[in-house]
């Protein structure tokens, strides 16, 4: 039987753009340009790699975001991937985690699959979480966090490079995956694939679709509130000085001045 | 007053310093009851106690280390419900954010990480976060179900506040879903004798213009010299100079040191996302031009191979 794949991408203002919150406090989409997130691309990569190495395998990537995150879609499929699910609805504007991943997994369950695989986290909201959320939610096996992944005979292994330790990790199928920035380099989509991607379906699907209720969702359906976003005011000038062949020792007197030493 | 869990970050019993500084934000809205889980649990409770936590929940199973996250999940579930406290906080590490996400669910909370900042609130407790490469700082609440709020190391001092840290054992029974993911070996990370990375008060770090593994020699000295903890920035990691769990950034280690010394680092984006809220930033690069020093208190316009080497013998000198 194929092995199903879906790849959530989330689509993002690009990070060395002027990224700011727009007056409701969400993040502001106009003035940045946005990007399939770059640490997705892992996670694209490594689905790419599963599907090669197994007999039979489909790759579906999975966004929930506006109507501009079919960009992110077409350069997953570029890329490789098979096809493309795009949930967009109005309501979603403004979602915390707890809808997001709701979506998700509701989106996850409809396509079908056997493994899903994540980034380690999105460049703007950086919480690193979702994945372990669409496991909980989904109630299949989390491993998380990889920075080597394997797909052999229903059974995902990996290793899981922590704080304390480096750990080897093992599950059966159907389970949540997320990848690192250490997992390999992502490829670039080749002329063909960004031809091949033009005639690659994209689904659309909305709150409805999923059996959501807007109030579940959105900034009114939040579980979390922010109430002020200030800009961090610039760092005050610092003391710049060329080396003259002291550097070093005027380093170490302004070092000593801040009781550093 | 209300109780607070506070989740504790331990290794076999010795408690890692940001959970005392959970502690402290703790007392800032209530009484702190800890839960310490797995090897050692037992033998976190005087320092816990001596920081402010009234009860210290234990639990050992083998569980805990032989499966991933979920049997903690399962254990802090459990404290919960015995506790109903008005606020839980976890350290943000990897483990500890997905500890907290997955309670959240469980709970029917909402959920808030990488607070750099806690406060009581009218509406609960306030949380203070860093946005877009710490560009920005936000204030927001959980508004549903009981605040899960995941706190960065190095937000708030540690202080001494002597409590009584009554140990009590804490029940547990796992499901099912709990043993999902076998750890089927464990490599623990060599001590390097440094502080560790997120914790140090001071961080040096180097980049590509270290330019060589055998390099990051002179950065390993200027280090020991402050009695600092050694950072790399990515460039420097992929091309195999120094571990990757000493990466400093976006992807890797988000760091809040009162000195931050950057010795051949541009200053990328990414980069600043792990080390821009530090208090103090230094930087030598040879470049003029070079981003970092937008960032930086004092800066060092010249070849870290002359002014590096400097610096270290100078502070050994001055610290005799
Ligand atoms: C600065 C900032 C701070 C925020 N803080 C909070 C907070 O404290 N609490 C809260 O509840 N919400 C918060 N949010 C909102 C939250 O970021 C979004 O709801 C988001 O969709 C999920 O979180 P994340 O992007 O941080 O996901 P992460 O957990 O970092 O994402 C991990 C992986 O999940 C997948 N993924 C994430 N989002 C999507 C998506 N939309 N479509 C497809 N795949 C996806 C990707 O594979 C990604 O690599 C914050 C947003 C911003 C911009
Ligand atoms: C999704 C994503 C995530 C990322 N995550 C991270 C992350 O977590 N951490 C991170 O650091 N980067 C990260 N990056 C990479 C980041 O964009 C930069 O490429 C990286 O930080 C550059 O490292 P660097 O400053 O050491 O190298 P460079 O940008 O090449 O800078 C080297 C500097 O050294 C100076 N120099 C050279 N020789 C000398 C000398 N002899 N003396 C003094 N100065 C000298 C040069 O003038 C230059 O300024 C990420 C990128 C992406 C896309």
């Amino acid at each position: 039987m194929s092995l199903r794949i879906v790849v959530c991408v989330k689509y993002v203002p690009d990070a060395t753009g002027d990224r700011k919150f727009a007056d409701d406090l969400t993040v502001d989409r106009d003035d940045v340009d946005g990007l399939l997130s770059e640490l997705d691309e892992y996670a694209v990569e490594q689905a790419l790699q599963i599907a090669e190495e197994a007999d039979e395998a489909e790759v579906t990537v999975l966004t929930v975001g506006p109507e501009d995150a079919k960009d992110a879609l077409r350069k997953a499929l570029s890329m490789g991937a098979d096809k493309a699910v795009h949930v967009e609805d109005d309501d979603l504007h403004g979602t915390d985690v707890m809808g997001t991943s709701l979506v998700l997994a509701k989106a996850i369950e409809k396509v079908g699959y056997d493994v899903v695989i994540a980034g380690m986290a999105s460049t703007d909201g950086t919480m690193g979480v979702l994945p372990a959320i669409l496991a909980e939610r989904l109630g299949v096996p989390q491993v998380t966090l990889l920075s080597e992944v394997k797909i052999e005979g229903g059974v995902v292994t990996g290793r899981r490079d922590g704080d304390a330790a480096s750990e080897q990790l093992e599950a059966s199928l159907p389970a949540v995956v997320s990848v690192t920035d250490q997992s390999g380099e992502a490829r670039y989509p080749s002329f063909k694939g960004i031809m091949a991607a033009k005639k690659k379906p994209v689904e659309s699907l909305d709150l409805s679709d999923l059996d959501i209720e807007a109030e579940e969702v959105g900034l009114e359906g939040a579980w979390t509130a922010v109430d002020s976003a200030a800009e961090r005011p610039a760092r005050t000038a610092g003391t710049i000085v060329k080396d003259e062949g002291e550097g070093g020792k005027q380093l170490a007197e302004y070092l000593a001045s801040q009781k550093f030493i | 007053m209300a109780e607070i869990l506070v989740y504790v970050d331990h290794v076999d019993g010795a408690v890692r310093k940001p959970t005392l500084e959970l502690l402290t934000l703790a007392r800032r809205i209530g009484d702190p009851v800890a839960v310490a889980l797995g090897n050692g649990a037992a033998d976190t409770a005087a320092v816990l106690g001596e920081h402010g936590a009234v009860k210290v929940l234990t639990a050992d199973a083998p569980e805990f280390a032989d499966y991933l996250v979920v049997p903690k999940v399962e254990a802090l579930q459990a404290a919960y419900e015995a506790v109903s406290p008005a606020a839980v906080l976890v350290p943000s590490s990897a483990e500890g954010k997905e500890i907290a996400a997955r309670l959240a669910v469980r709970i029917g909370s909402g959920i808030i990480t990488d607070a750099v900042d806690l406060e009581a609130g009218d509406e609960g407790p306030v949380a203070t976060q860093s946005a877009f490469a710490a560009s920005f700082t936000t204030k927001s609440r959980v508004s549903r179900g009981t605040p899960v709020i995941t706190v960065k190391p190095n937000s708030a001092p540690v202080e001494a506040a002597p409590a009584a840290g009554a140990v009590e054992a804490l029940t547990v029974s796992f499901s099912e879903k709990a043993t999902g993911t076998k750890v089927t070996s464990r490599t623990p990370r060599e001590s390097t004798g440094r502080p560790e990375l997120t914790e140090a008060a001071i961080v040096v770090s180097g980049g590509r213009g270290v330019n060589g593994a055998e390099n990051f020699a002179i950065i390993e000295a200027l280090a020991d010299s402050l009695g600092a903890a050694v950072g790399a920035s990515r460039a420097a990691v992929d091309a195999g100079w120094y571990p990757h769990s000493n990466q400093v950034g976006q992807t890797g280690k988000s760091v809040s040191p009162q000195l931050y010394i950057a010795s051949g680092i541009s200053g990328a984006i990414q980069h600043r996302a792990g080390m821009q809220t530090s208090k103090t930033i230094v930087a030598i690069n040879k470049d003029a031009e070079a981003p970092i020093f937008d960032l930086v208190d004092y800066g060092v316009v010249g070849d870290l191979f002359d002014v590096v080497p400097q610096l270290t013998e100078e502070v050994k000198s001055r610290k005799g």
